[in-house]
């Protein structure tokens, strides 16, 4: 397996930056997320590595081998398209053979690898089918046969599972993340889907706006988000975000709380927050926990059941939103009042101009 | 709890069940379509039927007023048509006359036809060299169009070309021009060429004529192919012509299969170039055809003969390649 290396890679379609200057080491077998909305430059990160689409500065190594210039099928690399791409007049054998015959491998050979793959992804079944009388399902578990056939020295996916039905979805989900661990492959995915890419990745690169925005692992940047991009994108629903003005250790929010920032915290924002004292504070839905003696004061503007939990939509009297989990067992009625307080180890910090989280004293 | 198995319908739905195709109102508009295409079939066959019975007929049966539906069909036109003749001398009709028997005696079935018209067959005309040269002429520059066509659409519909719809314009612009105007000027250039009435000059001629409506139609039916499809090749190891030899071309046989019909009936119908630009090794069968015209009586029957024969190459490719050319011809209409 491979280890691939983006040294200020960028790409511009005329004036414009599709993708800023980046760098990025992938280790080998190690499966990386690129995540970010569409149009964001990841889709177009993937088809340089893969030498679909050319660089516009920057090098790209493969095995620490320069392939920026190579044509596709000289980087040994295997592409898996969202509409899986499965050439439609050939059969899902064929589709699977395909790359074999390229290289020019024995017919005995061939069929072996095919019969082999075909066993690991079980599609034995559906090798004398055409792509077209397949479900997506299947259609998809073919592309990835034909992507494992090879033996490529990695995998470049891009959103296998957007054309998926979404019950489905969680089922490949967990079948490409096996077979990643069976074959340790090198493995760079793309989705805009954050839970895909928690879920998936060893490591999660999130990009907006043609930058990369945060390079970590998922529960790096679940829990301690670069920016404020990255802290409302992550999640379901994002990273709570209150503007607050801070003062004598604490934090004036809007709706007339006043919230005690955690002794850690108070040299970073003494020497933050900006000439008018204003400061972000961010936390996780799971980070509040309703109590009547909190801090904070809230009404309730909404509650939906999710079975396990509940989420609790919070109006600060400011009219934020803020969105609290709670006990399933606990029912809350629309409009009463209700106090809550913040875990002290989840609250983050961030700075409103830049937008860039501020870290503890003693973190860098 | 009793098991429930839903069987779905008792019989097979053959015809639709919907209310508004079977209520009385529908029926009766389908009915009413129905003969409208018909009356439109049946008028636009009439010709058609007129020449295929005419080519059969005696010449006295295809002159005669009121036009005669049934008749003794006869070989005769095909007879005139393929052979060049010369009327019989007064004593050989005589002999004939005199011992009928020996007319159609030790002679083949042609010259029989020919010696009942008062004629004998002097050799063998020219029709089916013109007929010849109408396969090779017609057949040479469609495949130069189709195969130039191709490359030409493949590249402007995958790659980046700067100025690509002024070129696309410029292309499809050679069609605005009345062909007829550029007549005089090309027969001066082809005269000092020396491709006046070769083959070559005619496929050449026919091949710049349909070369932007194969460029135009193909692109049309390249871009409906993903490019994804391609580049999974691409990554797969192959090279961009493997790739366009191995995945986009079976999948553009629909369109290929079109534009090969539509430059084949232009280049096989071509009348005005070919009467101007050949005059005999090279002539093709459109201006023949009608040169039986203006000898003395008009021979229906032997015109009629030879556009029968002309029409029949064009209507087995067409009809063979007809479940491609329906979707040539609604192309652009159906947006996915």
């Amino acid at each position: 397996m491979a280890t691939i290396e983006l040294k200020r890679v960028e790409k511009k379609f005329g004036e414009a930056y599709a993708v800023q200057p980046m760098d990025l080491t992938i280790t080998s077998g190690e499966f990386v997320v690129l995540l970010g909305p569409s149009g964001c430059g990841k889709t177009t990160t993937l088809r340089m590595i893969s030498g679909l689409e050319s660089v516009t500065a920057g090098n790209i190594l493969l095995n620490n081998r320069d392939v920026t210039w190579l044509h596709p099928s000289d980087r040994d690399i295997a592409f898996v398209f969202q509409f899986f791409a499965l050439y439609p007049h050939l059969t899902a054998h064929d589709n699977i053979a395909f790359p074999l015959q390229a290289q020019g491998e024995s017919r005995s050979e061939v069929e072996r690898r095919v019969k082999e793959v075909a066993g690991l992804l079980r599609i034995e079944h559906l090798l004398r089918s055409r792509p077209g009388a397949l479900s997506s399902g299947d259609q998809q578990r073919v592309a990835l046969a034909r992507a494992l056939v090879r033996r490529p020295a990695a995998f470049l996916m891009d959103e296998p599972l957007g054309a998926l039905d979404a019950d489905f979805r969680e089922t490949m989900r967990a079948e490409i993340k096996r077979l990643h661990i069976d074959q340790n492959a090198t493995t760079v995915y793309v989705t805009h889907d954050q839970i895909e890419a928690m879920a998936m990745g060893d490591r999660i690169v999130v990009m907006s706006n043609a930058v990369v925005q945060q390079v970590g692992t998922p529960a790096e940047v679940y829990h301690n988000p670069a920016n404020l991009f990255v802290a409302r994108f992550i999640g379901s629903p994002g990273m709570n975000l209150i503007t607050g003005e801070y003062g004598d250790g604490v934090l004036a929010l809007p709706g007339g709380s006043r919230y005690p920032v955690p002794s850690d915290w108070k040299p970073a924002l003494e020497r933050e927050a900006g000439k008018d004292g204003k400061v972000i504070l961010g936390f996780r839905p799971e980070a509040a926990r309703v109590t009547p003696d909190g801090a904070l004061a809230a009404e309730v503007y909404a509650a939906d059941l999710h079975g396990g939990y509940t989420m609790l939509h919070l109006s600060l009297d400011g009219g934020e939103i803020v969105h609290a989990r709670a006990s399933r067992q606990d029912l809350y009625e629309i409009g009463t009042p209700v106090r809550f307080d913040l875990d002290p180890a989840m609250v983050r910090f961030f700075n409103p101009q830049t937008e860039v989280a501020l870290h503890r004293d003693g973190q860098s | 709890m009793a098991a429930f198995e839903h069987t779905g319908p008792g019989t097979p739905v053959v015809e639709s069940i919907r209310v508004d195709k079977v209520s009385p109102r529908a029926r009766l508009l389908r009915y009413i379509r129905a003969a409208i295409a018909i009356v439109f079939a049946v008028i636009a066959l009439i010709p058609v039927y007129w020449m295929a019975t005419t080519a059969f007929k005696s010449y006295p049966d295809a002159v005669a007023i009121p036009p005669k539906i049934v008749f003794d069909p006869t070989l005769e036109g095909f007879v005139n048509l393929l052979t060049d003749r010369r009327e019989l001398s007064v004593d050989e009709v005589r002999a004939f006359e005199a011992n009928p028997e020996s007319r159609c005696a030790n002679v083949d079935f042609a010259e029989c036809v020919a010696r009942g018209r008062g004629q004998t067959i002097t050799g063998p005309s020219q029709y089916v060299q013109r007929l010849t040269n109408s396969v090779i002429i017609a057949g040479g520059s469609t495949i130069l169009s189709v195969a130039f066509g191709l490359l030409s659409a493949y590249s402007f519909s995958r790659f980046r070309i700067p100025g690509a719809g002024d070129m696309l314009f410029f292309i499809l612009s050679t069609r605005m021009l009345p062909p007829v105007v550029v007549t005089i000027p090309i027969f001066l250039m082809y005269r000092s060429l020396g491709l006046h009435d070769t083959h070559l000059g005619l496929i050449i001629l026919y091949t710049v004529f349909n070369l932007s409506f194969s460029v135009w139609l193909l692109k049309g039916f390249l871009d409906e192919i993903p490019r994804e499809y391609e580049e999974a090749a691409l990554v797969d190891g192959y090279s961009r012509l493997q790739a366009f030899r191995k995945v986009v071309l079976p999948q553009a046989l629909t369109g290929i299969a079109a534009t090969t019909v539509f430059c084949l009936i232009f280049a096989w119908n071509e009348y005005a170039f070919a009467l101007l630009l050949t005059s005999d090794r090279a002539r093709t069968a459109p201006p023949a055809i009608p040169s039986v015209l203006g000898r003395g009586v008009v021979e229906w029957n032997t015109i009629a003969a030879g556009s029968l024969g002309f029409l029949i190459p064009v209507v087995i490719i067409t009809f063979a390649l007809r479940k491609y050319l329906l979707r040539g011809v609604t192309f652009g209409a159906i947006r996915k």
